[in-house]
This record gives structure tokens, C-alpha cells and sequence, in this order.
């Protein structure tokens, strides 16, 4: 710390001389001039380990005496709180160490106070979702459709079987394309320019907005059906167009990962490129392709906005991909709250429901993933 | 077959089965190429004859740049809050997650963040408008009564917390998780010399990070940010469950009139839509469209740049 102070004082003094600016450079010193006469310190005055806890304890301690007094609730005294804390532990940092150490200290605080308010809000949605959702699950939520229902009783069926089959469909159409094109870029495309315009806007095309995707799905299937189509499939279509870069870039990945010597040795065997692909390359990246594919797959799952515009909603049991609207769990959730019909809190209750396993079969995919990628990874000998 | 008798080179012999797999996979990467021109195409196509519709078509616009601009600001300005809010706290849960936390909070945190990208904007949606917004409302009271002399917060304060405010905090925790993942991964890559360098000359640990980490992650924050800005701009289920909007040009921030944004007007509109304003809505998808790619362009190109001057 004292190694960090000597140079800075040295350029003031040099600066201020070359200058010809006595007034500062006389008043700026004194402090230094006199710590030069005595012997650099070698060590420097710290705060305990334990001060943080100390000051946070009588921070929350008195913020609670104050809340207390005047009757507060929860959030103005963890406010009140972080705010002392953030004042009391700098300004002691700053009487017993320095500056810098009390920036420091700042700066840790501010960075901890911007995780917890992120991670609040977080919290609260999967609290609020788990408290309003739990209570509306049965058989008969799981079992029923729609059809035929007002008021009480009710089901998310129809919605659960167009949710998997229309994202089945999807799953069908970006996995192949996807895993084909990254074997294209990692193994044959080399730093081509084909290549190069590919991985690009692959990597432009994670950014295109899901309704717009809806929309091309939409104007597609116009030229075909002519206007007002709705159906399954070009919910499918336009979740593909959103899930194969996201295939694309994760099996690219997994297949650079595959050492050269592999592809080498098998080369040297005299075995054809393709075979070399098929048999050895995806082999050794299948846990990984897996894990990649079902993050994916539970990226889109949950997708509302195309499947509100090309899919629709309907209250009965569809299980025709290619005809008629399709009922889907986000779409589901998303009317069973703008619209809940009379009276509203069978409707509300509803989408909090809906709302609950969807959150589940997502989670429930990303842990499949994690699974997944480890039940498949290569057995090595070693 | 005749040809093997002088083969003038060295190369393997080409078999069948490899010209159709290398054709297959050059196939595969030709659709993603066409699939991306095709929504260029086909929403233009389709969404030409709305820059000549009347004002029946185009929901009481009279020309078609009056529809698109109040749902444009919207979503700029939507989106900017957010990013404004999204930002720091991203920072901070990065930071926290790559230098501050210890490692055994550090591995479960990261994985957490991760699994709440994973969360379906529906259910934000449902979360923002049922639960959230409502909490916001004494917030909003205070902000109206404290601060109404800014233009922001002048109010009437909205009695159901479904402002453009609340939209842009839903935003913001959305697009959280997603520049968190990217900021955590370009911080984690520092190399470890240069922190232990700075922390060897006696930097503190904020000196470390502003002078070792930030210096080399600056342009994958950077990237990060635009990338949550494009999430931001497109998000459409959120909007437009929280959000009640009414189509005005306002930086008031807490009232109940509120302006839309694109995204939001196509999923609330479409449904119900018939003829031109099918167009209509399709344009604006476009507009949409264009402002997002150009967003992630130029976020890609950054990256390019950055890793072409770090090799």
C-alpha cells in the first residue's frame, strides 16, 4: 500500500515543479513531506476479517430499532439497513486504512447489493408460481381438456399434447438440419466463405425475435392455405427457425471438441471421411450433442408469441399437426389470463396451473440435459 | 474408372457415400441461409401493401409510419429502461459469480442463473402483471407524490402497476440471467496472471477488476449488452401481458396510458385481425425485424473484431 502512495507523490511533486506552480506543490506536501522523513511502514493498520459482519449486525440491529419505532415494514428496513451498512463500513474502512481500501469496500458492497436485488425478483417468481400453482394440480387438471367448460373443473390436456407435439415436430426438423450443418462448419466448410456467412448469421438468427418468426411462419403458410390459416405445424416451423441456431452452435461446439488424432488414426485405417464422421467423430461428441439438443428443446418449449399467431388456441383435444388450431401450454396460460372468462378465478387459477408445469417440464428437460450428457459420455479406459 | 490408369494425383479416391454426406451437411447449411432470406422476403411480401393501406387498416393511423412510430418508441424506450436497469445488476451478478462469491456459492448460483433463462416469458408475463406490478403500485404512489415535478414520474400513478416501468423491469429481470451467462463466461477468461499481477503490486480487489478485468472483457460486455438490448426489443409475451397500453408518445413512466410496443401490438392485435391488418402488422414485424438484426449485427461484429485483435 505505502510502495503504491511514494510514486504518485513523486510525480505531484515532479509535475507541480515543471510547472512552476509553488502554491500547490507547497501546500500538497506538507502531509507527504513530513511521512518521508520517517522510515516507509511496512505493514499497514487493516480491519478485522470479521468487521463486515460486525458493521452489517449493527446495521440490520439498527434499522430495526428504527422500523420498529416507526412501525415499518420488511422492505424499507432491509433498505434502511443495506444503506447504513454501505455509509458505516466505508467510513471506518476509511479512518483505519485508506482510500483505496474503502473504495474497495464500496464497490464490494454496491456488487452484492446488485446480486441480491437480482436475484429477489427471481426468487419471487418461482415462489409465486410454486404457491399459486400447487393447490389447482390433480389428475383432473392433467387429464381434461377445455371443452365444454365454464367456470370450475377443467383441464390443461389438450394443451400439454399440442405443447410436445408441436415442439416434437419442431425437434424433428431443427435437429437434423442443425447437426448437418454444424458437421458442415466444423468438418468440410474449413475457413471458407460459405462457412464463414454461415456461422454469422447463425449467429445474427439467436436474435430474431419469436414473434417475427411467428410471422414468417404465418405469411409461409398464406401462399399455401390462403389467409386466416392456423395450424400445429407452422407452430413448428417457426420454433425450428428459432431453435436451429441455438442446435447449431452447441453441436459445433461439441464437434470441434473431438481431438484430430481421432479423426487420424481413423483415416490412417483407410476409413472414408464420412464414415469417419458417422462413426467415430459423433460418437464422441453424442453427450455432448444430447445435452445441446434437450437445452435447446427446452429453450423453445416454452415460446408463446408464434404459436399465439400461427398456432391459435382451442378449448378441445387436437392431435393433428397439420390441420386446425392447436392448443399449447403457453398459449394456454396467456388466454387463461387476458381472458378467463366468468367467473375470472377459475381462469386465473388455471393459468397459474398451466403455468407450474410448464415451469416443470422445462426444468425437468434441463435436468434430462445434464443427465443425458453424462449416461452418454465416452467411455474412456483411462 | 478408365482415368485410374494415369492418376495424375495423390488424392483419395472419392466415394459416393462421401460426395452425398459432404452434399447433405452443404445442403443443411444452405436452408439455415435461405430459411433467413425467406423471412426477409416473405414479410416484406406480405407486408408491402400496408405502406398504402387507409387508416381502417391501420388501426386509426393515417399512413403507415404513424402506426409504426408511437409502437416503435414504445419499444425503444422499453427496451432502454430495461437495459438501464439490467446492466448494472448483470455486472454485479457476474462479478459476483466469476471473483466474489467463494467457489462453492459461485458453482450453484451460476447454475440457477441458467436454469432462470430457461424460464418462459409466459409465465413472466403472468408473474409481472398478477403479482409484481401490483407490488410496484405504493412504489409508483411515492414516486408521483416525491418526484412528480419530473416528467417521468408525473403521473397519475397507476392503480394497477401495469405501466411501461413495470414492463421494462420485467424486461430487465428477463434479460438478467441472459447477459449474466455471457459477462460471467468473458470475466472467468482473464487471465489468471494479470489478476494476480495487479494483486501482486498491491491493487486492491475493485483496482484488480477495473484495471485487469474489465479492460479485457470490454468488448464481450459489450456484446452481452446488445444481445440483452435484442432480447429486450423483441420480447413480446411480457410486454404485452404487463403492460396496458394505449398506443401515446409519453416518457411518463408510471401512468396508466402507456405506449405500446411492436412486439406487443402483434401478439394483442393478430388474432383478431383480418385483411390489411394482417399486412399492416406484418410490417411493423418487419420494422422490428430490421432493428434487431442490425442489433445483433452490429453485436457480432464486435466480437469478430475483438477476437481477430486477440489472436
Amino acid at each position: 500500500m505505502a510502495r503504491a502512495k511514494t510514486p504518485s507523490t513523486h510525480s505531484a511533486s515532479s509535475d507541480s515543479l515543471s510547472e512552476e506552480q509553488p502554491v500547490p506543490a507547497q501546500s500538497a506536501p506538507p502531509e507527504t513531506a513530513s511521512r518521508r522523513t520517517t522510515p516507509l511502514p511496512l505493514s499497514h493498520p487493516t480491519l478485522p476479517r470479521w468487521a463486515p459482519w460486525l458493521v452489517a449486525g449493527i446495521a440490520a440491529a439498527a434499522a430495526g430499532l428504527i422500523a420498529l419505532t416507526l412501525g415499518w415494514g420488511l422492505v424499507p428496513w432491509a433498505f434502511l439497513a443495506v444503506v447504513l451498512y454501505a455509509v458505516a463500513l466505508p467510513v471506518w474502512s476509511l479512518l483505519v486504512e485508506n482510500r483505496r481500501a474503502a473504495t474497495d469496500r464500496v464497490v464490494s458492497t454496491l456488487v452484492w447489493v446488485a446480486f441480491a436485488l437480482a436475484l429477489v425478483p427471481l426468487v419471487s417468481l418461482i415462489e409465486t408460481v410454486l404457491v399459486n400453482g400447487l393447490g389447482v394440480i390433480n389428475g383432473q387438471f392433467l387429464t381434461y381438456s377445455m371443452r365444454n367448460i365454464i367456470g370450475p373443473g377443467g383441464g390443461i390436456y389438450h394443451a400439454i399434447m399440442g405443447t410436445l407435439l408441436v415442439t416434437l415436430a419442431a425437434a424433428v426438423i431443427s435437429v437434423p438440419v442443425g447437426l448437418l450443418t454444424a458437421i458442415y462448419l466444423v468438418e468440410y466448410g474449413g475457413r471458407g466463405h460459405l462457412a464463414r456467412t454461415i456461422t454469422f448469421l447463425v449467429d445474427v438468427m439467436t436474435g430474431i425475435p419469436s414473434i417475427v418468426a411467428g410471422l414468417f411462419a404465418y405469411a409461409l403458410f398464406l401462399l399455401f392455405f390462403g389467409p386466416g390459416v392456423r395450424m400445429g405445424f407452422g407452430g413448428s416451423i417457426a420454433l425450428s427457425l428459432l431453435m436451429i441456431p441455438i442446435v447449431v452452435r452447441s453441436c459445433e461446439e461439441m464437434i470441434k471438441l473431438v481431438p484430430d488424432e481421432l479423426r487420424e488414426a481413423s483415416y490412417a485405417l483407410g476409413v472414408p471421411k464420412w464414415r469417419t464422421i458417422v462413426k467415430v467423430v459423433l460418437p464422441t461428441a453424442m453427450a455432448g450433442i444430447i445435452t445441446g439438443v434437450t437445452l435447446a428443446i427446452a429453450r423453445v418449449i416454452g415460446e408463446t408469441a408464434p404459436l399465439l399467431i400461427i398456432a391459435g388456441s382451442t378449448d378441445s383435444l387436437n392431435l393433428n399437426l397439420f390441420g386446425e388450431r392447436m392448443m399449447t401450454l403457453p398459449v394456454f396460460i396467456y388466454y387463461s389470463f387476458t381472458q378467463p372468462g366468468v367467473p375470472p378465478e377459475y381462469g386465473i387459477e388455471r393459468a397459474w396451473g398451466a403455468a407450474l408445469v410448464l415451469i416443470a417440464i422445462v426444468m425437468a428437460l434441463n435436468l434430462l440435459a445434464r443427465l443425458l450428457g453424462r449416461f452418454f459420455s465416452p467411455k474412456t479406459g483411462r | 474408372m478408365a482415368s485410374s490408369v494415369a492418376p495424375t494425383r495423390s488424392r483419395a479416391k472419392q466415394r459416393a457415400g462421401d460426395r452425398i454426406f459432404a452434399g447433405a451437411t452443404r445442403v443443411a447449411g444452405v436452408i439455415i441461409l435461405v430459411a433467413l432470406a425467406g423471412v426477409a422476403v416473405f414479410l416484406t411480401v406480405e407486408g408491402f401493401p400496408a405502406f398504402g393501406a387507409d387508416s381502417t387498416a391501420l388501426f386509426g393511423a393515417s399512413s403507415f409510419v404513424g402506426f409504426v412510430w408511437p409502437l416503435l418508441f414504445g419499444t425503444l424506450l422499453a427496451a432502454f429502461l430495461a437495459l438501464l436497469i439490467a446492466t448494472p445488476l448483470s455486472l454485479g451478478v457476474a462479478l459476483v459469480i466469476s471473483h466474489y462469491a467463494p467457489r462453492k456459492l459461485a458453482r450453484p448460483v451460476g447454475y440457477a442463473v441458467d436454469l432462470l433463462a430457461a424460464v418462459p416469458s409466459v409465465v413472466y408475463g403472468l408473474w409481472g402483471s398478477a403479482y409484481f406490478g401490483t407490488k410496484l403500485v405504493p412504489i409508483y404512489e411515492w414516486l408521483e407524490a416525491h418526484l412528480g415535478f419530473l416528467p417521468f414520474f408525473k403521473g397519475p400513478a397507476s392503480a394497477t402497476g401495469r405501466t411501461i416501468l413495470t414492463a421494462a423491469i420485467v424486461l430487465a429481470i428477463m434479460a438478467i440471467p441472459i447477459i449474466t451467462a455471457i459477462t460471467r463466461e468473458v470475466f472467468l477468461q482473464t487471465p489468471k496472471l494479470h489478476e494476480e499481477a495487479a494483486l501482486a503490486l498491491g491493487a486492491t480487489r475493485w483496482e484488480m477488476i477495473r484495471m485487469a478485468v474489465f479492460p479485457y472483457a470490454r468488448s464481450g460486455i459489450v456484446s452481452a449488452v446488445m444481445l440483452g438490448l435484442g432480447r429486450a426489443l423483441g420480447e413480446t409475451m411480457a410486454v404485452a401481458m404487463v403492460l396496458s397500453a394505449s398506443g401515446v408518445i409519453t416518457f411518463n413512466l408510471i401512468s396508466s396510458t402507456n405506449p405500446s410496443t411492436i412486439a406487443a401490438n402483434i401478439a394483442l392485435q393478430f388474432p383478431e385481425a383480418t385483411g390489411l391488418k394482417v399486412n399492416a402488422l406484418i410490417a411493423s414485424g418487419l420494422v422490428l425485424f430490421v432493428i434487431t438484426f442490425a442489433v445483433n449485427f452490429a453485436a457480432r461484429a464486435i466480437v469478430a473484431r475483438a477476437e481477430k485483435a486477440h489472436q
